[in-house]
């Protein structure tokens, strides 16, 4: 995957595809609507009200975090005072050095990023592939098969949560990293995602062209749907990314201190072990520095896998 | 992206008829088994890691069986189940789960809806709001409680030196119930707004625009319009949204735990006054041990959860027949 190809493609890709299968639908067929074109139920330009009102939105999501790195940059005495203090101080390096150590922030910052790349990768191959079939391949049960997928999605995983740790306790799995990876491999909304996104980027056409070619069905997904699908697949891989990232539940039960994930990390933070209210900041800004720098440079494709993937029937 | 329409070439030349069975046969089962090849990694890691253990759930809820010695489970019939429904502190749990619940879904569905109104007007800018809305999603829950536990402080937290401004007491967020209910809302609001704002804009957006311009010859006003047209366009996302943040809301564990700041966060607060369901659960597998009791919880969970659904389903059939 070259990284520098992938912002340019996730935006001019989906519309063009979208166009092309467009043509190739039936007069009549139902109207597509994943994928759309942008901006066709806009109606107004904003007024000033308007503005002022995003701001205040757009302040009150971003200003949780300012502060958070205003109060990781001073010190206890100054966080403790009122009114608070809303400037940055001259701390900020030297209490991210503290947190780090304190927190042990450095391993659960590489359990993390094991997890949350293992989990983001296998989700987007499995969605891909399963989605490839929902979308594309005729087989029996197939519709049946796919109500279930959804279905799925209502089932929260946490309440399987005792016999899975007596599962994992039971594979030595305990406090280690395959406990958190292995119940997370696969996402239902994956598959529904890259379903609903093949099923009208992928003319069928082009799977019987191949199939005329006398490829068989893994070289098709590898040489036609891989290549077509590379838009998506990134939006799911960041997407799963920050969900397998921030996830709390189960991680929280099956690790410990010895070896968290970033989230597990930072309850040491709120447990009383540190008792320097800055530090504790320090390392909440920390543990969510990636994710932001992630959102910095891929914030639009996000935001528009997200919108992309919300249509639901 | 090049997508080619043209028909390739047909077959490759010079294959004997012996070679041409054994390539149709092949041919054939790729077709009928590569579809169920393709869609099994789901179902399996599904099946072994959520579905089993879902219904394992429900014999596990039928034993004692403690935490130092999970293979051993002595069976006890519906015992975990009476005593749960004669402790206050699972009633108390069920009680905040819901409180909680209300206050958090309600108020983020209606600003998500207000801002996914705004968002999909024309403005310089755009991008910059969208992604500014979904940063707090970007968010995990330890940071976000973490710094919203600092916000609400009762001696030098933000929010209680804004009231002071606006002549309000201090008020003590962590011991007063309600308070701390309102506060612990406020993180999962700050959190999901955002997203659920976005997944409405993609829905507003689909809205045909003649349906407004339709409205608008008929003279309806702005708002008319927004009631008439924007909110019956998206109802199918509103429900998702609602369906969603139910089993977002039944689920609420992290937000609360670190709030209360270590041993209190496990029993929600000194007096349980914030514990959840899915503080109660771990606290009788993890803290009690009692890892049967804790499956009682799981399933009293999930029923709690197909109740939701099914009033869910008759309040759906109700207003759709109404309209």
């Amino acid at each position: 995957m070259t990284t520098d190809s992938i912002p340019a493609r996730a935006t001019d890709a989906p519309p063009e595809a979208v166009r092309k299968t467009r043509k190739s639908t039936p007069p009549g067929g139902r109207p597509l609507r994943l994928f759309r074109h942008p901006g066709a139920g806009r109606q107004h330009h904003a007024g000033p009200v308007a503005y002022i009102l995003m701001g205040l939105a757009a302040l009150v999501s971003l200003f949780p975090l300012y502060w958070t790195m205003v109060a990781a940059s001073t010190d206890n005495t100054r966080v403790t005072q009122t009114p608070p203090p809303f400037l940055p101080g001259p701390h900020l390096l030297e209490n991210l050095g503290k947190a780090w150590q304190d927190a042990a922030l450095g391993k659960a910052m590489l359990n993390s990023l094991i997890v949350a790349g293992v989990i983001a990768l296998s989700t987007v191959l499995f969605a891909t592939l399963a989605g490839f079939a929902f979308a594309k391949l005729r087989f029996k049960g197939r519709n049946v098969l796919l109500m279930l997928v959804i279905g799925t999605m209502m089932v929260p995983p946490q309440l399987g949560v005792v016999p899975l740790f007596m599962m994992m306790t039971e594979l030595g799995w305990g406090q280690k990293l395959p406990a958190v990876i292995f119940p997370t491999l696969v996402s239902a909304v994956g598959v529904f995602f890259m379903r609903q996104y093949l099923a009208e980027a992928l003319p069928d056409e082009l799977v019987e062209a191949g199939r005329v070619d006398g490829a068989h069905s893994l070289r098709i997904f590898w040489s036609i749907v891989l290549p077509i699908a590379r838009a998506p697949m990134a939006v799911l891989f960041m997407i799963t990314f920050v969900h397998a990232w921030n996830d709390f539940f189960w991680p929280f039960i099956v690790l410990d201190m010895t070896n968290p994930t970033v989230p597990v990390a930072l309850t040491q933070l709120s447990a009383g072990y540190v008792r320097d209210q800055s530090l504790i900041m320090a390392g909440a800004l920390l543990g969510t520095l990636p994710l932001l720098a992630l959102f910095i440079v891929f914030g639009r494709q996000i935001v528009g896998g997200i919108m992309q993937g919300a249509v639901k029937g | 992206m090049a997508i080619s329409t043209s028909t390739p070439p047909n077959g490759a030349p010079g294959v004997t008829a012996e070679h041409q069975r054994r390539r149709t046969l092949l041919h054939r089962l790729d077709v009928r088994g590569a579809p169920y090849a393709f869609v099994a990694p789901f179902f399996i890691v599904f099946a072994a890691f959520s579905f089993y253990p879902l219904i394992y759930t429900s014999w596990i809820s039928l034993h004692r069986v403690e935490l130092s010695t999970l293979n051993l489970m002595e069976w006890v019939g519906f015992g975990n189940y009476t005593a749960l429904w004669e402790d206050d502190r699972f009633w108390n749990a069920l009680l905040n789960t819901f409180t909680i619940g209300v206050l958090s879904t309600v108020p983020q569905l209606l600003m998500a809806l207000g801002l996914a109104h705004l968002l999909n007007y024309r403005m310089r800018g755009s991008t910059f709001f969208r992604v500014a809305a979904l940063t707090p999603y970007a968010t995990s829950v330890g940071a976000a409680a973490l710094v919203f536990t600092m916000l609400f402080e009762r001696d030098f937290g933000m929010i209680n030196w804004m009231l002071s401004l606006v002549g309000v007491d201090n008020l003590d967020w962590e011991n007063n119930k309600w308070a701390a209910q309102t506060a612990i809302s406020s993180i999962v609001i700050w959190r999901w707004t955002g997203y659920n704002a976005l997944l409405y804009l993609a829905a507003m957006q689909a809205i045909p625009r003649d349906r407004y311009e339709a409205a608008a010859i008929d003279g309806a006003s702005r708002w008319q319009q927004f009631l008439k047209v924007t909110v019956p366009g998206i109802r199918s996302t509103i429900v998702f949204t609602i369906v969603l943040s139910t089993i977002g809301a039944t689920q609420l564990f992290g937000e609360p735990l670190i709030f209360g700041q270590g041993p209190n966060g496990i029993t929600g607060g000194a007096d349980n006054q914030y514990q959840t369901l899915g503080l109660l659960l771990y606290e009788e597998g993890w803290k009690n041990y009692q890892m049967g009791r804790a499956a009682t919880v799981a399933w009293a969970m999930f029923l709690l959860l197909i109740v939701v659904f099914v009033v869910q389903r008759i309040v759906k059939r109700f207003t759709t027949r109404r309209t």
